[in-house]
């Protein structure tokens, strides 16, 4: 993985000297709230409900045990223990005092980590597939372009002030595991019928309160030309982007009401203007970034780990674990394993310092040092021998992190909602949480098969609702908690946002809904092996209206 | 009251901010409203003693301008808040696509956090009202890193800071 050189050492000490003198102008009152705002939130550090809240970086969702220690230690120290990773792939702390952050940030700098652009009207941290280096299916390794994007973005002078948040991801397989197509700019890593590689660029994506998959700007971009087409496109965005209503000023709104065709003329002619200049990549400075993401020396194992095979035989909850939360890896003999931070009744994303430290040390005994954080809010063990895994599914165990629900019904994205978000107008985490307590019969799960459950404790989407196979999304009726229910929502490379079903449930019935949903599915597949996504596109959304509002009132 | 650094120093301002309801002054060096220019274009190109200074407000574009830049001496740009950024991207386009090479300046909202970015994105004047923003500045104190991750306004001047990263740069 990427490693600090000097440059970066000294960027990011620079940087925390530079907001330790903010937090003390601040603390001394030269600085106003007004003032300390856009500064703070540059730095990652948002004012909550009762607390400021942290977050944390973690570059394309990838970390090194050290780092994950650091975070541990972060949460033990500074905060009540624990920490929340997020769908951005980040991890928040929501408890830090304003006066001990520029020494959170200065712990994190000693593991080259930062909090820098992870909030305010910039360019975010940069995200990309969990998987990446490590799947069977990539074409290239996403994370060195997603590299060198969090370099060029970072303290990028023009576009720190931009309309609104701009958020890229980048993925290097047809299979689309980051949402892609949901970010304001999208990147697939490919290549071309001569070897040589290239993007697919995807602009004007989103979530929020007005869904829109991203569209195709460019089949084929160079990869040289990767940071001239994307300072092209935060350019135009910048002039033309809407500023008088910060709910139209995302780039998404920018390329609906202009045209894509328009919008690509004034991009293209910015591009053509300033692609044979200094943004210009040459091949051996990808290369040199590339070569900090080489694939770890694998051994030669066997497809298959007989000891392996044995202890699924001895342990139905092993197998079980491994059935859903082992993914194929590129190496033979090697495993991609998901470390479900779901388990029954847990806030979804939400790990104590004990779990981090057991996570690290996992990632540097069995996973060549190596951990990722997914958008869907688990942590990934990339790299691990199949003869590895028993011991690691043990320790899991202990730590009360083996739960075998990945891409289950429980496996749920929950947004932080009115527990700790200032704009939340519901709650997320006690849905997710009862959900979670009514589907907890891991036969029942299992025979539910893949199923995508999202919510969001208010318009602004950050639990993803508009993508969930089944998407809940908490709105403040006067003054109650009502939950809307969207179906057929996708992520993934068949990218798709839900359509709502019908009025509202109250917080006592929201699980109901949700069961006779599942019900329904359950009585309307053509086998186990249609999964509820494709049930649903197969029959639409009339048998689960019809068997929500039996009375076919406000449906 | 406002004060003027032009190239980091406090500078007496030579030019006169006409706002469309007063005459243009003869003989003066004259900032001039979009509106105003818009109105008689030739005649303000064309006077003969006083330079010409065009200001542009948030919601212009250089467009507008871009025409008539040979005879344009200074061009003013906008910030009505801290937060709207426009202006970024404005003078960059001036200095880069239409190689304007004489004064830019901030006007508005300018505070102290900002000066390195609006630098490093073609500005060389500030008109600064924020009182605190004045102090820092008249210390020689902008706030701003030495260290940049990509080619900015002075990437020609600056060097690259390491080999295999062709897009960060080191001030000089």
């Amino acid at each position: 993985m990427y490693r600090y050189d000097e440059f970066d050492r000294e960027f990011v000490a620079a940087r925390v000297a530079q907001f330790r003198d903010q937090v003390a102008r601040r603390v001394s009152g030269e600085l106003s709230e007004d003032n300390f705002k856009p500064l703070r939130l540059q730095n990652g550090v948002y004012l909550q409900l009762h607390a400021y809240m942290l977050r944390v970086a973690v570059p394309y969702g990838t970390l090194n045990s050290s780092q994950m220690r650091m975070l541990a230690h972060i949460a033990r120290k500074y905060d009540r223990d624990y920490g929340h990773f997020t769908t951005r792939q980040n991890i928040q702390f929501n408890w830090p005092k304003l006066a001990d952050i520029p020494d959170i940030l200065e712990d994190l700098a000693s593991v080259e980590m930062h909090a820098i652009q992870t909030s305010g009207n910039c360019i975010r941290n940069v995200t990309a597939d969990h998987f990446a280096g490590a799947s069977a299916d990539e074409v290239a390794d996403p994370r060195p372009y997603a590299e060198i994007l969090r370099q060029w973005s970072t303290i990028h002078p023009e576009f720190l002030f931009l309309p609104r948040k701009f958020k890229i991801a980048v993925i290097g397989s047809s299979n689309d595991r980051a949402a892609m197509q949901f970010h304001d700019i999208g990147l697939e890593v490919r290549k071309n019928d001569v070897g040589e590689l290239g993007l697919r660029v995807f602009v004007g994506g989103g979530l929020g309160r007005t869904p829109m998959i991203g569209k195709l700007i460019r089949d084929w971009l160079p990869e040289e030309d990767m940071l001239s087409y994307c300072e092209a496109i935060l350019r135009v965005y910048n002039l033309y982007g809407r500023r008088d209503n910060k709910y139209k000023a995302r780039i998404k709104i920018l390329v609906h009401e202009t045209g894509l065709d328009e919008l690509k003329k004034d991009i293209e002619e910015e591009f053509e203007r300033i692609k044979d200049g200094v943004l210009k990549l040459p091949d051996e400075d990808v290369e040199a970034i590339t070569a900090y993401f080489a694939q770890p020396e694998f051994d030669d194992l066997p497809m298959r780990d007989e000891s392996l095979e044995q202890a699924k035989l001895d342990n139905r909850s092993f197998a079980r674990w491994i059935e859903r939360n082992v993914s194929e890896h590129v190496k033979p003999g090697y495993g991609i394993v998901t470390v479900a931070l779901k388990g029954t009744g847990e806030a979804p994303g939400d790990a104590t310092s004990a779990q981090m430290d057991v996570l690290a040390d996992l990632g540097e005994r069995y996973s060549h040092d190596e951990l990722r954080v997914s958008h869907e809010q688990n942590v990934i063990l990339p790299h691990v021998k199949l003869g590895d895994l028993k011991a690691i599914y043990d320790a899991l165990l202990v730590a009360e992190m083996a739960s075998p629900n990945a891409g289950l019904i429980t496996d749920i994205i929950a947004c932080p909602g009115l527990d700790y978000c200032a704009l939340a107008t519901a709650r997320s985490i006690p849905v997710a949480q009862e959900l979670s307590q009514r589907f907890s019969d891991l036969d029942r799960q299992n025979d539910i098969g893949a199923l995508k459950v999202k919510i969001s404790g208010c318009i602004n989407a950050c639990g993803h609702h508009h993508v969930g196979h089944i998407g809940i999304l908490g709105v403040d009726r006067r003054g109650e908690e009502l939950y809307q229910v969207t179906l057929g929502g996708s992520g993934d490379e068949q990218a798709a946002v839900g359509e709502i079903i019908g009025r509202g449930f109250s917080a006592d019935e929201i699980s109901n809904a949700v069961e006779t949903i599942v019900d329904t599915y359950l009585a309307r597949r053509l086998s186990d092996d249609e999964i509820f996504l494709d049930a649903y596109r197969r029959l639409g959304p009339q048998p689960f209206k019809d068997a929500l509002y039996p009375t076919k009132e406000a449906a | 009251m406002s004060t003027l650094f032009v190239n980091g120093a406090v500078t007496e301002d030579q030019w006169v901010s006409v706002d469309g309801e007063q005459p243009v002054p003869e003989g003066e060096d004259v900032i001039v409203s979009l509106a105003v220019f818009e109105e008689q274009p030739h005649a303000l190109l064309t006077r003969n003693a006083g330079r010409l200074g065009a200001y542009l407000e948030a919601d212009d574009q250089i467009d507008a301008i871009a025409d008539h830049l040979e005879l344009i001496s200074l061009v003013a740009l906008d910030f009505p808040s801290f937060a709207d950024g426009r202006a970024f991207s404005k003078a960059r386009l001036l200095r880069d696509r239409y190689g304007f090479a004489d004064q830019i300046r901030a006007t508005g909202d300018v505070r102290i956090d900002q000066i390195s970015h609006m630098r490093r994105s073609g500005f060389d004047a500030f008109l600064v009202s924020h009182q605190p923003t004045i102090d820092s500045l008249t210390e020689i104190k902008d706030s701003g890193l030495d260290l940049f991750y990509q080619p900015a306004i002075e990437g020609a001047e600056a060097r690259p800071a390491l080999a295999g990263k062709s897009w960060a740069r080191r001030a000089l």
